[in-house]
């Protein structure tokens, strides 16, 4: 078995980018991988609670992402500058997630085999 | 060492694809391995055999048969990626009655769990853009 961390730093209506990073996300779990996930940089509004991406021709993603429970994909990370910088607060967020500090990142990653 | 390698841009959006092209030949150059070349979102469009461009412009296309046929590396086109773009492989196409498939020689069809599969095996893993 191997340590999956995946990085989530996309916006999250950037086309179908992250559907299809969810779809890798899901598969890996599928194979009883370690996995987690970190929200950081424009990432962070991917969890932002109240997205309405139907109106613009696009899937919504929130149930995939509360469905990462089932997959036993508990480890949530967000990097709380991130979060800041863009006015957001935890509570804004549809899941809850653990925070970490920009400075603390690479820690976090240092913990794990595959960045993706 | 042993590698897997992903690649998620088209041919002209960046160049990591190139990027990863040369990385892989320098790879091989040095006894490394390549188990397997995955690509997925924009990335399928590098298995498109139609893509026929002028001449002075990067064939990557054709790099990447050439190569294949060379030094018997495994490319695969993800299904689901290349079934959102429409690139027809061998069963769809004939399916939706068309005379031929899209996929370029030397590619193969198939899901996430070979990029799963590879990851695993692999010593390294690298993502090309």
């Amino acid at each position: 078995m191997k340590k999956f961390l995946f990085i989530m730093d996309k916006p999250p209506h950037k086309g179908i980018e992250l559907q299809e990073k969810l779809d890798v996300i899901l598969t890996a779990a599928a194979f009883d991988q370690k996995v987690a996930l970190l929200f950081l940089d424009d990432g962070v509004f991917q969890l932002k609670k109240g997205q309405q991406p139907e109106k613009q021709g696009l899937k919504e993603t929130a149930s995939i992402f509360n469905a990462l429970n089932i997959y036993d994909v508990n480890d949530l990370y967000i990097e709380v500058d991130s979060l800041q910088e863009r006015g957001l607060r935890p509570g804004d967020l549809s899941l809850p997630v653990k925070e970490f500090y920009r400075k603390d990142v690479n820690v976090l990653m240092a913990g794990y085999d595959i960045i993706i | 060492m042993k590698y897997a390698i992903q690649i998620n841009a088209s041919p002209n959006s960046t160049n990591s694809g190139y990027c990863a092209y040369q990385f892989i030949k320098a790879a091989l150059k040095m006894n490394h391995q390549v188990l397997r070349v995955f690509f997925y979102q924009e990335g399928i469009y590098h298995a498109l055999k139609y893509s026929i461009l002028p001449d002075d412009e990067l064939q990557m296309t054709k790099k990447w048969s050439k190569l294949a046929k060379e030094q018997q590396i495994d490319l695969v086109v993800c299904i689901s990626a290349a079934q959102r773009r429409g690139l027809l492989f061998d069963d769809e196409a004939k399916r939706q009655g068309k005379l031929d498939q899209d996929l370029a020689e030397g590619f193969r069809i198939s899901g996430l769990g070979q990029l799963l599969e590879a990851t695993l095996l692999a010593d390294r893993f690298i993502e090309f853009g």
